[in-house]
Parts: structure tokens; sequence; C-alpha cells
């Protein structure tokens, strides 16, 4: 049984802060298949369409048959822990900072014999589950868990090392304006977050349940608008060396295609609110949580993106703000790749319309924002860097994955026919 | 001596004192807020472009942006529909004549503290000028109600059934038009008229009328509990922006050392 985390003691004064290292990152461009699976929670493995080898470690031709023809398809997670080796010693810094350390074989139920880091209370000869996930490096490893869930079981310090558990950790959430920021921070209050810190633009200006939010326990008002620079400056060298997780629910979204508005000012606030407010907190911020990725057990961990669907394809009824949602989407890239190597993830968390007052005509489904914000919170668990929650998102995930040409035009037509 | 001299001088020896009507242009000052389908009056936003470093190693400069009804500052007549035909009615056609004009200072700190939603009236304009005299025509009026000393969530002070701060009512500002033909109005509050205003006969008095004749706006001031009833002279001129509809501005007071 894992022991539960200690609440982290506060930081010796004098100490240097841990710098991020790094377990090895070096992949084939067939595993980053792998890989990007692993961000998305899906366990998959390449499939022989000639001999029906599944194949371990990815590779370019089927090692059995030579064919070419391989495909990665799901692999079921049960498994047993053949053998189970404890390194006391690694020439690699990453592990060797954070020894004893398990890996052991694995015998999939349906496929080969992996290797996988094991969770403590994984017992050899004993069954397991095995998950696919991005290590500190961003690359897909495997993890085996016991295979019934433990006490403390996420508190382990492997598994720990994959995840953004919000346990003890202090969370930035960018807009507390809405029901989206106000259930965000209710969802990591309950997640186990130490503090929350609750960004309001504007504070001359009243909103809906202001007094409730502000009267929860383990939070603090933080003064935030992403539309001013200034403001996230302020915010960032008052809190920028204490956010573990930044959770950017701030969207300005609004109705209109570029020829039914008659000017750019909607549009410039979109671009203010969706593209330059995530750009000015990672300017602001970013540094600061890419030094601390190694921060102890409550080290930065994840860089949250709350973004519409339509980020992928244009929805033309609310096609600007669709616009501005596609360009954050491609600024999630590159800060993606700014924070590679620190083990801060960037996590995209896709939704569809949100149960507000801008799709109020629309028919369901729409996604709540209480059930959205437990969602992310469980991503947040299982350390996932892309998730699409509710059906829409799913769907049109589904369907941008099969031909984003396609979709666009589908898209079209769904419009001129609503 | 020439009176122009003789004002310079007592500028420079303080005999005249000169003081700031002006709120700093500040991210956090509060601006108008509409229902969000309606387009917004953007706050006032900074981004700095260099600062003696590898943007610029021996300067320091920035951009700023904002809607010209942001902060303190000046409505032309050409702000309001009423408004609109009239000639030479945006900032930078009307005639800088009126730009420095006396002022008369109504105060009315009282009865706003008793009443977030006082309503100044013809009744309370007649009574002041009991006291203090008629107000002569082409003067500034400002209604001082002490407002400008409210900061943060008090100051709009937005309720869910709108906005509640104090304004006139048609009356009053008909009467300051047509019977005292003053040049403008000028207030505390972050309007000319009452934060409930829009449920007024017109709605918007102050704005419907005040520019439908051709008269100005001045909103976001402070420091009016320094200036004497009569007597002041305002220093108000607007960026001269093309085709403006107002703009922020430094209004400054001239005040006689008495």
């Amino acid at each position: 049984m894992v022991d539960a985390l200690p609440p982290p003691r506060k930081k010796h004064p004098t100490r240097r802060t841990r710098v991020p290292t790094l377990p090895p990152m070096a992949r084939s461009r067939a595993a980053l298949f792998f890989t990007a699976y692993a961000a998305r929670g899906e366990l998959r493995l390449q499939h022989c369409e000639e001999c029906g080898t599944v194949a371990y470690p990815p590779r370019d031709i089927c090692g059995n048959c030579w064919s070419s023809a391989l495909h990665w398809k799901p692999v079921a997670p049960d498994g047993v822990l053949l053998a189970e080796t404890t390194l006391h010693t690694s020439t690699n810094i990453y592990f060797r900072e954070r020894l004893p350390w398990r890996i052991g074989a694995v015998k999939l139920k349906n496929g080969p014999v992996v290797v996988a880091h094991i969770h403590s209370d994984a017992e050899e000869g004993a069954g397991v589950r095995i998950f696919a996930r991005t290590d500190k490096s961003g690359q897909g490893v495997l993890f085996a868990l016991p295979a019934e869930d433990t006490e403390n079981m996420a508190d382990d310090k492997a598994l720990r090392e994959l995840t953004c558990d919000p346990k003890h950790r202090r969370v930035l959430i960018t807009d507390v304006r809405t029901r989206l920021g106000q259930s965000m921070a209710r969802a990591a209050l309950d997640a186990g977050a130490a503090k929350v810190f609750l960004g309001v633009a504007e504070t001359w200006k009243p909103f809906q349940d202001q007094e409730a939010l502000y009267a929860l326990a383990n939070t603090e008002i933080a003064p935030l608008d992403l539309a001013d620079g200034a403001s996230v400056a302020e915010l960032a060298s008052s809190i920028g060396g204490k956010v573990d997780i930044l959770i950017n629910t701030a969207q300005h979204i609004r109705p209109g295609s570029a020829m039914s508005r008659r000017d750019v000012v909607t549009a410039k606030e979109e671009m203010e609110v969706n593209f330059f407010g995530p750009l000015r907190l990672l300017q602001a911020l970013g540094p600061a949580m890419r030094a601390r990725g190694a921060d102890g057990a409550n080290s930065a961990v994840a860089w949250v993106n709350c973004l519409s669907v339509f980020a992928l394809s244009n929805r033309p009824s609310f096609g600007l703000t669709s616009a501005s949602q596609a360009a954050a989407l491609s600024l999630s890239q590159n800060a993606r790749s700014e924070f590679a190597g620190s083990g801060v993830k960037v996590i995209n968390a896709f939704h569809g319309p949100l149960d507000d007052e801008w799709s109020q005509q629309l028919p369901p489904p729409k996604v709540a924002p209480e059930r959205f914000a437990t969602d992310v919170m469980r991503a947040l668990r299982k350390g996932l860097e892309e998730v699409y929650f509710g059906e829409i998102a799913q769907d049109i995930h589904e369907r941008w994955r099969e031909d984003p040409a396609v979709l666009e035009r589908e898209l079209t037509l769904t419009n001129l026919m609503d | 001596m020439t009176l122009l001299q003789k004002l310079g001088d007592a500028v420079i020896s303080k005999a005249v004192k000169t003081i700031d009507l002006t709120h700093t242009l500040d991210p956090d000052f509060p601006v108008l807020v509409l229902p969000p389908e309606f387009g917004q009056c953007q706050p006032f936003r900074i981004e700095e472009v260099s600062r003696y470093d590898e943007r610029g190693p021996a300067w320091y400069w920035r951009n700023f942006s904002c809607n010209e009804h942001t902060g303190t500052h000046f409505d032309a007549p050409v702000h309001w529909v009423t408004g609109k035909d009239l000639p030479n009615s945006s900032v930078d056609t009307i005639d800088p004549n009126g730009f420095i004009r006396p002022a008369c200072v109504l105060d009315f700190s009282k009865e706003v503290a008793a009443d977030d939603d006082f309503v100044l009236t013809e009744d309370h304009i007649k009574a002041w000028e009991k006291e203090h005299g008629d107000i002569p025509g082409g003067h500034w009026v400002l209604f001082r109600s002490d407002w400008s000393k409210r900061s943060g969530a008090d100051y709009l002070n937005l309720r869910d059934d709108g906005a509640h701060s104090p304004g006139p009512d048609a009356g009053a500002i008909r009467y300051l038009v047509e019977t005292r033909d003053v040049i403008g109005f000028g207030v505390e509050t972050i309007g000319t008229d009452a934060g409930q205003g829009g449920h007024f006969d017109p709605p918007y008095p102050a704005h419907t009328l005040l520019h439908g004749a051709g008269r100005y706006g001045l909103q976001c001031l402070r420091n009016l509990d320094q200036l004497p009833p009569k007597g002041a002279v305002i220093v108000s001129a607007p960026l001269k922006i093309k085709a403006g509809s107002g703009s922020p501005l430094r209004v400054l007071a001239l005040v006689e050392d008495q």
C-alpha cells in the first residue's frame, strides 16, 4: 500500500529549486504515433494486416513477415506482471534522482510482452492493468497498475510522474466570472487542490454568485484581465512562483461571421481574450512554471486550455469566434513545444457548445460547465494532454480525424440547413 | 499690463490655482457597461513597446488603446443620434472657443449621499440660483455629487436592475439649455445621465437634449469639491480626432485664490 502523500512543506529558504531533468526523449517516427495515442489516453499497438502479429516496440515493418502494412489498433489493458526489477542505480540523471524505481515485463492478455513502469502495489505474477501515457519527456510510455484499485493508489511516486494530480497543488483559474470558471474552481477544490487562485477581470463589475464563490475556503482573489498585459504581468510578479496548474477558462464567444458583422471590433475582442490572452499568460507565467517542473510534490505540472472543438474546423454561425479559437489552438502547439522538456504538460480540453447564454438557442446536447470541470480534473489526474468532452466534441473530433475537408463541407451544409 | 499678462503672472505666482479635474487613465478604471450583445466601450489598455531594453535601448514608450469615451472624457454633440446632423459637431470641428469656459458648480453632494438615485430637477437648479445668482450664458454647469470619491464596484454601482447613480431629468436639462444657454453639463459619474436614465422620459435626457442642442458633456470629473460655486474657468480641449464623437482629455480648472 502506498502511504498517503502528505501536504508538501514550505520551501527551504536556501536550497536551490530542483531543475527539471528528463527520462530518455529520443523516439523513432513510428513511436511518435504511440506517443500521440498515449497523450489522448489510448493504448494502441501496431497490428500487422498480413500475419496478425502485434508489434512491440513500434517499428516500420512487421518483425514476423516484413510487411509494412502495420495499423495502430486498440489493445486490451489486461496483463500479467511476469518479472519485476527495482533499480537502485542508473546512469540517467532523471531516474537517479528518483531511485529506487520499479520496471517490469508485462505479458498482455491479447498481445506481446511489454516493458512498463510498475506501480508499488503491483506484484510479480499477479494481474495488472496497463495504460499508455506521456512521461516528463513528453514521450509515450507504459505503466502497470495493480488489477484492483488500492488505497492511495494515485499517490504512488512513479505514477505521479505521469499525472497532473491537483492534490496538494495550487491552481490558477484565469476567469471565474462565468459558470465555467466557477465550476472549475469548485472542481479543483474537490480534487484536493491546496489553493485556488480566482482570476477576476474588472473587479469593479460584479458577477453572478460572486459572494458564494469568494466565501469558499482555500481560495484567493487574483485580479487578472487577460486583455491587459499590465494586469497579467502584475499577477505573475505576485503569484508566478506558486502556480502549479493553470486552467485558462477565459473565453470570448459571440455569434457572427465575417460578412454578417460590420466591423472588426468584436473580432478583436475575441482575439484579445482567446488568443492574446493565453499569449500574455504564457509570456508572464510560462517561464516560472517551466522552471518549476520538478519542484517537489507540488511541482508545476499542467497548462490547461479550454477550447471550443470548433478550433478544429470553423463553425459558420460562430465563424469569427472559431477563427480565434483556431489561433488559440495553434498557440497551444507553440506552447507545448516550449514546455517540452520542462515536465509541464499542455492540456487541450475541447468542448462542444457549453450550456450558457451564448448557446441558449441550440438544442441539446450541450456540455454542462460543471460536468466539463469534473472531466478536466479527471484528465489532470490521468495526465492526459488532449481530451474531447461531450457528444458534439467527440463527434467533431472523429470526423476531423477522418477528413478535415469533408468536415468543413459538412459544417457549411449544417449551417445552411439550420 | 494686458489681461492675459495679468493672468499669466497670476498662474505663475499661483494667485490663480490650477486644479486637475481628471482621473488617471488606468486599465482598472470602470467604463460604461452595456448588455453583452451590444458593442462595448473598451477600457484603457497599454502595451509596452520598449523600456530601455533590447526592443529600444535608450527609450521607453508604449501603445495605448481605448474608446473615445474611456476615463475622464468629453462628449461631442455627434455622440448622440439627436446631434448627428448638426454642423461642426465632432471633436475636430467644434469651435475651440468652447474649450475654455467659466463654470457654475452646483453642489448636491449631500443629497446624493442620501440617495444614490438622486435626480437633479429644474427646481433644484432654481433653488441654487436663488442662493448664488442666475447661471450666466455660455457657462459650463458642473454637477458636484462627490461620486468621484467612490471606487471599484461602488462607482458604477451596478445591481441586477442596472446602474444606480445620480443624474438630471429632462426638465433640468431643458432649463439649462433653453433658459440659461449653457455650453455643456459636466458630472463626476460615468455618464451625464443618471444610472437609471434609460427609464426616464425621454430616455437618457442629458445625452438626448444636450447633444440635440449642440452642447457638450464632460464625464468622470473629480475634485469638483475644490471649485467655488462661481468663478472657475474650465480648460477642456479634447483630442483632435477625425470625426471623433468624444475623447479622453485632461480637464483643468483655473481658480482664483480668495
